[in-house]
């Protein structure tokens, strides 16, 4: 529970950074407009996305306002419905990666030793080997992978930077007087860890959230573009598969296989942009330097 | 000495954990999708060849787990990585000779152009703290690198091939054209690898250019850089030769360490353009489940990583001496 009132009090710590930092309030804007989309999609689908009932291959107009695909499916009502699928990817992967870069960086650094040795060659091993070459063997013998399948390969692939870099910044705070002074009074490790050591880096663990939810929406759209996902899911990975196999570009219908792919740019973008806030919050020496001359004046 | 014992060290130990997953992934699949493959082999070739894709699949084996796991590296180490499926009855390694030369000039040069140009502007951005470049490229390229590769390849093949015809769409170079050496096959060749490498340029660069900022900001403000200004020596000098050679390093090590992010992302340009590299062929390989040629792709890949990773090492550490000690 205390590290939840810490990830709090830090999270509203940040705001007035965020707010005042114009892009972190583009990405931060972006991102809630998609939450809402995902939270009610049938508001915002004015068609069954998956219903075959129109005129294939239509342009632009106001019943389609992105046009029809070729198997006369709505293309703007798929691109709300799709929503979900990322955002639930996006946030799920980037929890389940978050939680073991903490567990495996932080252990390594706090009990050091042969302890940190092995997890540090690990870490570094699994964060070496390609990943998606590995996630495309490992799904190719599954034919389809299903939501949860597909979280799980991403996890497991996915962690090892963040915990890389956790290690680091817990090597720095190890040795720092507040932690031996925890460690004197006979503060358990668990205590040492959650109360003392993990808060001041939580900045650091929000930027590794927001980078693991990029990854993985990035290679969930990717593994659904060459068809290694589910192809019958409502994401918009799959609308660019179907979109590439019935040759929209060449056939006309650019708008089918462009959307999607604006509206992954668009959440990627919007991930990428908190993280890069985050980064600055971290590490306050990349911040802007006309903002960092003024904080100083006004304090 | 000990640093170089260090690296090879690391480097034995991740590619024997790729190995090991590569063994253990179609064993652990329920109901083993291999042997289907298999099926379409038996009576077609050896029964020497037939058994070592047993062994490599775990199907028919009575064998303990730790002797097939023996025999498959043995395997491996005589370069024997069985059959294609799909090209039967080449082997597999004769295959992938087919596609390796276009995927090392095409990734390989963008990866390499990326990473230059990438670094000399994150470098100018940071030198010139608060200018323009400083203030439009680190938050463009957050967002460019945060498109989809695969996408960014629709998307240039739309406009720059379809609607502005100025390039061909797709392949490595023209259909009916007869791979030869003369100036209009390299041209054609030449023509056919601007949009690929455009795509993998433009969304590789946002990260060397992010890291080498931030590592330049840190090294502007040391004392050194102080000096070298008060001696009053040319800026462009201490841009480059003094700031930008220390800035790089950490930039380096980054370069091993994104290798793999790039290397992924270009699978899919690969896949986009049709481009005849080992990324396409890994992933027609996965269409025609041709596993054995899939695996072998796999472990290609990964060891062309390590040994990349490897390499940037031993140049961080030729070039850095505090790297070569302790951790």
């Amino acid at each position: 529970m205390t590290v939840l009132r810490q990830l709090g009090s830090v999270l509203a710590n940040s705001w007035p950074f965020i707010r005042r930092d114009k892009k972190a309030m583009v990405g931060a804007f972006i991102l809630f407009a998609l939450l809402v989309i995902s939270a009610f999609p049938s508001f915002f689908t004015p068609d069954d996305p998956a219903a075959e009932i129109y005129n294939p291959g239509m342009g632009l107009s106001w019943a389609h306002p992105l046009g029809t695909t070729s198997f006369g499916q709505d293309v703007f009502s798929q691109l709300m419905a799709g929503t979900r699928q990322s955002m639930m990817i996006a946030m799920v992967v980037g929890f389940f990666c978050t939680i073991l870069s903490v567990v495996i960086g932080i252990s390594a650094a706090y009990l050091g030793g042969l302890v940190d040795d092995a997890l540090s060659l690990f870490t570094d091993v699994v964060l070496v080997i390609p990943t998606f070459p590995l996630i495309i063997v490992i799904t190719a013998y599954l034919k389809s992978a299903s939501f949860w399948l597909m979280v799980f390969v991403l996890v497991i692939t996915g962690w090892s930077y963040g915990a890389r870099q956790l290690r680091v910044q817990a090597l720095s705070l190890r040795n720092r007087d507040y932690l031996l002074a925890a460690r004197a009074r006979g503060e358990s490790a668990w205590y040492v860890i959650a109360v003392e050591l993990i808060p001041p880096m939580t900045s650091l663990i929000v930027a590794n959230f927001l980078g693991a939810a990029l990854y993985a929406v990035l290679a969930e759209s990717g593994l659904q573009f060459v068809g290694l996902g589910n192809i019958n899911a409502e994401s918009w990975g799959t609308m660019l598969y179907w979109a590439q196999n019935n040759e929209a570009l060449t056939t006309g219908l650019p708008l089918w296989a462009l959307a999607p792919g604006i509206a992954i740019a668009l959440l990627g973008s919007a991930l990428a942009l908190l993280n890069y806030a985050f980064d600055e919050i971290a590490n306050p020496a990349l911040r802007p330097v006309g903002r960092r001359r003024r904080a100083t004046v006004a304090s | 000495m000990k640093f170089l014992v260090r690296r090879v060290g690391f480097l034995l130990a991740a590619l024997w954990a790729a190995v090991t997953v590569n063994f253990f992934i179609p064993r652990l699949m329920p109901g083993n999708p291999a042997e289907a493959m298999m099926a379409t082999f038996r009576g077609h070739v050896n029964p020497a060849a037939l058994h070592a894709l047993e062994v490599a699949f775990g199907i028919n084996t009575k064998e303990s787990l730790l002797s097939a796991y023996v025999q498959y590296l043995g395997n491996l180490l005589h370069g024997n990585f069985g059959i294609s499926t799909s090209s039967f009855p080449d082997p597999v390694t004769t295959v992938i000779a087919r596609g390796l030369p276009w995927s090392l000039g095409l990734v390989g040069l963008s990866t390499v152009l990326g990473f230059v140009i990438g670094t000399s502007l994150g470098a100018l951005a940071a030198w010139r703290r608060g200018g323009w470049l400083d203030n439009v490229l680190p938050p463009v390229f957050v967002i460019i690198s945060a498109f989809p590769y695969f996408w960014v390849g629709l998307l240039s093949i739309w406009l720059f091939a379809l609607t502005l015809n100025w390039l061909p769409i797709i392949g490595a170079f023209n259909a009916t054209a007869v791979p030869n050496w003369s100036w209009s096959f390299v041209h054609d060749v030449l023509m056919h690898a601007i949009l690929p490498s455009f795509t993998i340029l433009v969304t590789s660069i946002g990260g060397w250019i992010l890291t080498m900022r931030n590592n330049m900001i840190t090294v502007v403000a040391e004392d050194y850089v102080k000096m070298a200004r008060a001696k009053g020596l040319r800026p462009r000098r201490i841009l480059w030769q003094y700031a930008g050679r220390n800035a790089l390093l950490p930039n380096l090590t980054g370069f091993a360490m994104s290798l793999g992010f790039v290397i992924s992302g270009a699978i899919l340009v690969e896949y986009v353009f049709n481009y005849p590299g080992v990324g396409f062929m890994l992933l027609q390989a996965v269409q025609s489940q041709d596993y054995p040629l899939m695996q072998a792709l796999f472990l290609l890949i990964t060891v062309a990583v390590l040994l990349a990773i490897f390499i940037s090492d031993i140049a961080t550490a030729l070039l850095d001496p505090r790297t070569r000690g302790g951790k």
